[in-house]
This record gives C-alpha cells, sequence and structure tokens, in this order.
C-alpha cells in the first residue's frame, strides 16, 4: 500500500470496512436467533473489494450491489437499518418485505439498482444506466459487481459486449472469490486472469489485489475517472477469497485448509489496520473511538430494525402495475438541452460506411477485411492489424499457441 | 381482407398495418426526447420490416440505437434507460426472438415495480405470427409466456388504427409492455388513420360485430378469420358476435362477460397453440363469473399443440381457419 490519499479517505476507507463487517456480524447473530427469514450471505474477507470500489463513485453515479456487496451500499449511503430490515422481511424494509438481502434499490436519491438473483442481469441494465446519463447529459458512472461464477453466464458477455460497443460510461468488478457455491474457478474458466475477459470486447481492464483496500480503491477511481472520459467500460478483476460458506447452511467444507489458512492470514483489515498504524493514521484510542462509534451505531440501527412490524398479510397483493402519475411521474433529468436530441439538431445523415471496413483498411490504418480470407494471417504480419494481433501468452499455460492459418480459419467458422 | 374497422374521424390515404407502427414510433419520437428506439437493424437499415425507416436520419445515432444480436443485453439496456427517465421501444426482429431475453423480461423488467417500487416504461414490440411460411421459429405467438407474468402488460392488435393508438398507449404507460404485430397483417389491411394525435386505451376490447346467437372472442390475425365465418354463419341465421380482445393482459373481463351474458354462449379463436392458450383462461372466468348464463360449453378455435410447420400444406393444417370457425360455432349454436 502507497500513500497518496487524504487521511479523511484513508480513514472513511476504514470506518466503511469495519461497519461492512460488524453489520454483518451482527446479522450472523440476527441469524443465529432465527431472527432473519431467509438466507445470510457473507463478505467476509472481500469487503475490501466492494467498499474500495464504491467510494470511488460520486453521489451521481449509479451502483447495482450484488449479494456480497453490502459494504457498496454502506458506502452509497443506505442505512444499516435497511439492511437488518430487508433480511427481517420487515414492513420498514427498502421492498417492505417484498424481497430480501441486498435485493432493494432506491430511483430517486441514491442512485441504486436492485439486483436479482439471476447472475449477469445487471450488465447490461447498468449498460442502460450508463447510455441513459450519458444521453441526458449527466456525465455519471454506472458501476456494477459481478462473481467468478457470474461471469460464465450469457448475459455476462452480450451485456460487456454491447457496453463497449456504445463505450458507455461503465465499470464492472469482477470479483474473483475462487468459488462459485461450490465449484472452483478453476473448473469454471480456463483462465489465469479473468480479467482477460476484457479481451475479447476490445475494453481495458485491471487485476488488484482485493484484499489491499487502498490498490482497490486507486485503481476503482482510475476506472472511473477514465469511464466518466468518455474512454468506454473497464473491467476490475479484484482477486480475492470467499471465507465462509455460499451462504450461512454451507459449511464450505470442500475448501482447501491451506488456502483458507493463506487467505485468512491476509485479512483485508488485519492488512490495513497495519499499515494505518505504520503511517500514524490510526492509534489505539482512534481505533477504539471508531469501534465505539459503530457499535451505538449499530446498536440503535438494530433496535428499529426488531421494533419494526412484519407487513400485513394482504400487503402481497399490491404495487404489481404502476397506476400511473399519483404512483410514479416518470420524468428525466435533462443536464443538457433537450434541441441537441430533438430535430432539426438531432438528424444525421444514415450511412453505411464504418472507416474502412470491406475497403481493405482498418481504421487504425491496418488491413481490414473485404470479404474473409483477404486478410493476412495475423502472425505472419503481427503489426498489420494493430490491436487484433493476438499476442502469445508469456505464461506457461501448458498449451501450444494456435497457428495462424487456425486462426483465420476460426474466423471463417464463426460466420 | 376487409378494409375500414374504424372510421373515427378519420382522413387522408389509408395506411397499412405497418404504416401505423412507424407513424405511432415517428409521432411519439416527436413528442418525447425521452423515446428512444433499440434493436438489431433498427437504425441505417431502418428495421427487417421497415417499421423504422428514416428515424435514424431524423432522431439520430443516441435515439435509434442499433445492437449486437443479444436481446438480453436490449432489454437489460432498455430496462436501464427507464430507470432514468427513458422510455425506450425495443424492437424483436422477430417476437419469436423475445425468449432469448426471457429471464431479463420476466424476472428483471416485470417484478421491479412489486418489489422495489421501479417502474420500468419499456415497449418490446416485434412481428408475430404464422399464415407466411416463416417456419417453427419466424412465426410463433408466444403471448401467453407473457400473460403469465404478472407485471407485464400484452398487447395484440387487429388494425392499423389499434395498433397506432395502442402503440402510443404503450410507450406513455410506466409499464412494461409487450406488443406483438402480426406479420400477417402488415400489408394486408389498410385503413385510414385520424389525422390528430390519438390512442387506443390498453386493457379495453371492442365488439367488432354485434350479434345475439353466439360469442365469438379473438384477437389479432384470427380476428379477421372470425368476422369472415361470422359473416357465412349470417348466411345461415346465426348471428355472432365478435369481439376483439386487444390487449390479452389486462383481459376486459367486462366486455367479455357483458356479450357471453347476452348470447349464453362462447368460443375462443386463437392462433396459439391450444393448450394454456388464453381460451382456457377465458372458460375459466366464464365458469366463475357466468356460469349460470352459459347454454353450452366453452367452445375454442386454435392451433394444434405442435410447433408452427414450415411446408404450406401442414402449416394450413395446423392453423385456425373461417371453415373450422364455422364448423365449431354451427355446433356450439346448437345448444
Amino acid at each position: 500500500m502507497k500513500k497518496s490519499l487524504t487521511r479523511q479517505q484513508y480513514l472513511d476507507l476504514y470506518y466503511y470496512m469495519r461497519l461492512n463487517r460488524a453489520v454483518e456480524d451482527t446479522m450472523v447473530k440476527l441469524f443465529r436467533q432465527n431472527k432473519i427469514v431467509g438466507g445470510l450471505y457473507s463478505s467476509l474477507g472481500q469487503e475490501g473489494i466492494s467498499v474500495g470500489t464504491a467510494y470511488a463513485l460520486e453521489k451521481k453515479d449509479w451502483l447495482a450491489p450484488m449479494i456480497r456487496n453490502i459494504g457498496a451500499l454502506l458506502v452509497k449511503g443506505v442505512p444499516p437499518r435497511d439492511v437488518f430490515m430487508q433480511h427481517m422481511a420487515k414492513y420498514d424494509s427498502p421492498t417492505k418485505g417484498k424481497d430480501g438481502t441486498s435485493h432493494f434499490g432506491d430511483l430517486e436519491n441514491l442512485h441504486i439498482v436492485s439486483p436479482i438473483s439471476m447472475l449477469g442481469d445487471l450488465i447490461p441494465v447498468m449498460t442502460g444506466v450508463a447510455m441513459a446519463g450519458r444521453y441526458l447529459g449527466q456525465k455519471i458512472v454506472a458501476m456494477t459487481w459481478i462473481g467468478d461464477g457470474g461471469s460464465s453466464t450469457g448475459v455476462f458477455h452480450e451485456g460487456l459486449n454491447f457496453a463497449a460497443t456504445q463505450k458507455a460510461p461503465f465499470v464492472l468488478i469482477l470479483e474473483n472469490n475462487q468459488w462459485a457455491y461450490s465449484t472452483p474457478v478453476r473448473r469454471q474458466v480456463p483462465l489465469e486472469n479473468l480479467a482477460d475477459r476484457a479481451k475479447a470486447y476490445g475494453i481495458d481492464s485491471y487485476i488488484v489485489d482485493g484484499n489491499d483496500v487502498v490498490a482497490v480503491y486507486s485503481t476503482a477511481k482510475e476506472a472511473v475517472d477514465r469511464a466518466r472520459a468518455g474512454e468506454g467500460p473497464i473491467l476490475i478483476e479484484a482477486k480475492s477469497f470467499r471465507r465462509m460458506g455460499h451462504a450461512q447452511h454451507d459449511p464450505a467444507e470442500y475448501v482447501p485448509k491451506e488456502m483458507r489458512k493463506h487467505w485468512e492470514a491476509r485479512d483485508p483489515i488485519a492488512l490495513y489496520e497495519k499499515f494505518l498504524t505504520a503511517e500514524k493514521l490510526l492509534d489505539a484510542k482512534s481505533q477504539k473511538e471508531m469501534e465505539d462509534k459503530i457499535n451505538a451505531l449499530l446498536t440503535k440501527e438494530r433496535d428499529f430494525a426488531e421494533n419494526s412490524p412484519m407487513p400485513p398479510a394482504e400487503f402481497a397483493e399490491h404495487g404489481v402495475y404502476c397506476t400511473g402519475d399519483g404512483c410514479h411521474k416518470i420524468e428525466p433529468q435533462w443536464a443538457r438541452p433537450k434541441s441537441e436530441v430533438t430535430p432539426p439538431k438531432s438528424s444525421v445523415a444514415a450511412v453505411w460506411r464504418v472507416e474502412g471496413f470491406g475497403e481493405g483498411k482498418g481504421s487504425g490504418g491496418g488491413i481490414a477485411p473485404i470479404h474473409f480470407g483477404d486478410t493476412t494471417p495475423t502472425e505472419a504480419n503481427p503489426e498489420s492489424e494493430g490491436k487484433a494481433a493476438p499476442k502469445v501468452s508469456a505464461k506457461k499455460t501448458g498449451k501450444k499457441p494456435p497457428p495462424a492459418v487456425a486462426a483465420a480459419s476460426s474466423r471463417k467458422a464463426r460466420r | 381482407m376487409a378494409e375500414n374497422y374504424a372510421t373515427n374521424g378519420a382522413a387522408g390515404a389509408p395506411v397499412t398495418f405497418l404504416e401505423a407502427i412507424k407513424q405511432a414510433m415517428f409521432e411519439e419520437m416527436e413528442r418525447d426526447p425521452a423515446v428512444v428506439v433499440i434493436g438489431e437493424d433498427v437504425g441505417v437499415y431502418g428495421g427487417a420490416f421497415k417499421t423504422s425507416e428514416g428515424l435514424l436520419e431524423r432522431f439520430g445515432w443516441d435515439r435509434v440505437i442499433d445492437t449486437p444480436i443479444s436481446e438480453s443485453a436490449i432489454i437489460g439496456a432498455a430496462c436501464g434507460m427507464s430507470y432514468l427517465g427513458l422510455r425506450p421501444i425495443c424492437e424483436m426482429q422477430f417476437i419469436d426472438f423475445v425468449v432469448c431475453a426471457f429471464n431479463q423480461i420476466t424476472n428483471f423488467v416485470a417484478k421491479g415495480h412489486y418489489l422495489w417500487n421501479a417502474p420500468a416504461p419499456i415497449v418490446i414490440r416485434g412481428p408475430s405470427g404464422g399464415g407466411v411460411h416463416g417456419g417453427p421459429f419466424h412465426s410463433a405467438n408466444p403471448e401467453m409466456y407473457f400473460v403469465h407474468t404478472p407485471g407485464l402488460k400484452v398487447i395484440y392488435p387487429s388494425t392499423p388504427y389499434d395498433a397506432k393508438g395502442l402503440l402510443k398507449a404503450a410507450v406513455r404507460d410506466n409499464n412494461p409492455v409487450l406488443f406483438f404485430e402480426h406479420k400477417f397483417l402488415y400489408r394486408r389491411i389498410k385503413e385510414q388513420l385520424p389525422p390528430q394525435d390519438y390512442t387506443v386505451p390498453i386493457g379495453k376490447a371492442v365488439v367488432r360485430r354485434e350479434g345475439k346467437h353466439l360469442t365469438i372472442l379473438s384477437y389479432a390475425a384470427m380476428m379477421h378469420t372470425s368476422l369472415e365465418a361470422a359473416a357465412a354463419l349470417a348466411q345461415e341465421g346465426i348471428e355472432a358476435e365478435v369481439i376483439d380482445l386487444r390487449t390479452l393482459l389486462p383481459l376486459d373481463e367486462e366486455t367479455i362477460l357483458n356479450s357471453v351474458k347476452k348470447t349464453n354462449r362462447c368460443l375462443v379463436v386463437h392462433e396459439d397453440t391450444k393448450t394454456g392458450g388464453i381460451a382456457g383462461e377465458i372458460a375459466a372466468i366464464l365458469c366463475e363469473k357466468a356460469f349460470g348464463h352459459l347454454d353450452g360449453p366453452l367452445m375454442r378455435v386454435t392451433a394444434l399443440d405442435t410447433p408452427v410447420p414450415y411446408s404450406p400444406p401442414l402449416e394450413d393444417y395446423f392453423l385456425p381457419n373461417a371453415k373450422k370457425i364455422f364448423a365449431a360455432a354451427k355446433e356450439l349454436a346448437r345448444y
């Protein structure tokens, strides 16, 4: 960890990681008291990712959490009571008892989109959020998370490819905790680095140690700034480890002991405390003060949650449809003149032509196909296609690189 | 095929169903810059059936968005856009492909308002239905998947007037709407449309032909086939009342019940396959709410419970037609 943040930023990151863990510890207690209605998922050991990435967003930006991103919700401004009440299925919860866990959102104020249990769906949804924000001139960035497991869904690829074609201001955090329920990442994806998935969409990616919150934040900040500046979507792979089972019911006996030991010794909060102490940003007294503050807050929040009523049964049949303006008055927040997107200003010449395509030269000056088979095999002339030329990985993958001719024929086969 | 189902102060040259769809999108985009169109080949090409022709030239790349072949991404992105107040119209190149985005529609879009107070004002539209030898993947009527999904609205119009008015209403509705356009009707019927802005209310059926001996409930292309059968039935002294459902979700129970309470007999005609079709739902409603008024069993004329076959003799056998409707209606009238 290197020092480059303000003192307040360092302490904010610490506060939110501690709050994240304390909220989840409280929920484990509630779970054991049978006060949590459904499942309880843990982000133990992954707090640095949720907190470090969400902290890189501005207030106006949008995020959509996954099940293990309670920390991101807290950073965005969700009060702990909402998280407790969601899990306890209470009437005062954001979904009023209609859904649990982190499945809630806030379109009006906090700009949070609710996840669903089907993985990957948030990627095109947040791409749409990013596109709409750009269209309205709001200069926002949209962020969501996906696991190593979720990165194998079809909609992950559809969404990220579409985001890339649109150059949407979108940042995707690929949280590689190495386990999809009981299936290790090595059995899911034949890649050393899941960040390599970005190459398939022609977008940039980063790999970061997910247990180093400062590195996570710095990387996320750079990605968010670049996305906001119009450089298109960015993928960040944050490597970490899921310390608990898939959920409370799962003892995760399938995890090798050595692996667990290794990662438990790299607890993100303990590592960060060591750093903060060495940098004289934290001492025993200020640490104690922060703990007391969090304890006092959570006692209050938990009391509120426990005292909230369960929803009245007949509430089950309410709210399937929006009933009109009295229910929701839907109005976009324009941050640019509407005249820019209405005729005559919006009118364009509809042109087929994509620069260089089909004319024998690519947009980068390289060779573009007139028809398949025209392109020089990439390895015979690696410079000619610029970025498109596949680089032979320096890593030992145990496989020979495919011959150039196979690459050319596979392009053909794709049709 | 018959022309002019609605006069409604019509003026100007009659237009096709296709043209009515195009006019609706054009006028809604003109009216409200929050309306955008997103789909495969909708931009420069103007859509596979040319329903978005000219939109890109007028409204630009930000509002007429060509996408990769990624139906889940189209629906997902439209949903995200709607969260910021936009009103995207998603085109499925053929409605058969809507099932590629089934999860996105049924789990994300449809449940948002109920679960977390997030309306998703998007329209998902595209060409549907058989009779044009499109084969098993370009002829589907997948409306009932969505009628079975609370949170969605499902519209399936039969005339250019309704297509335009209902599409405009769908764009202005705060809920996600599935909008089916029967491609058999695209160029086969023409109608004069009013020059001024109008909408047709979602959830309202309409009586297309009055009668007293039995009620025929139908929608989309089969509404025209039912009218054809009704004309033949009239020659034999059987006066069939033909009702065009127009919206399948929410279903206009009031119009259905009023008619059946008058005629005491009900025949449902749909091009969708039989098992799990809307006829079964209507039968249940009539049993619950008009059992004492029925003089005979609810009858149905539908497509076979098979995929849509390709070869003309097979598809003709698969589809309902006026002859089958005529025969069923005669049988029902005997009760």
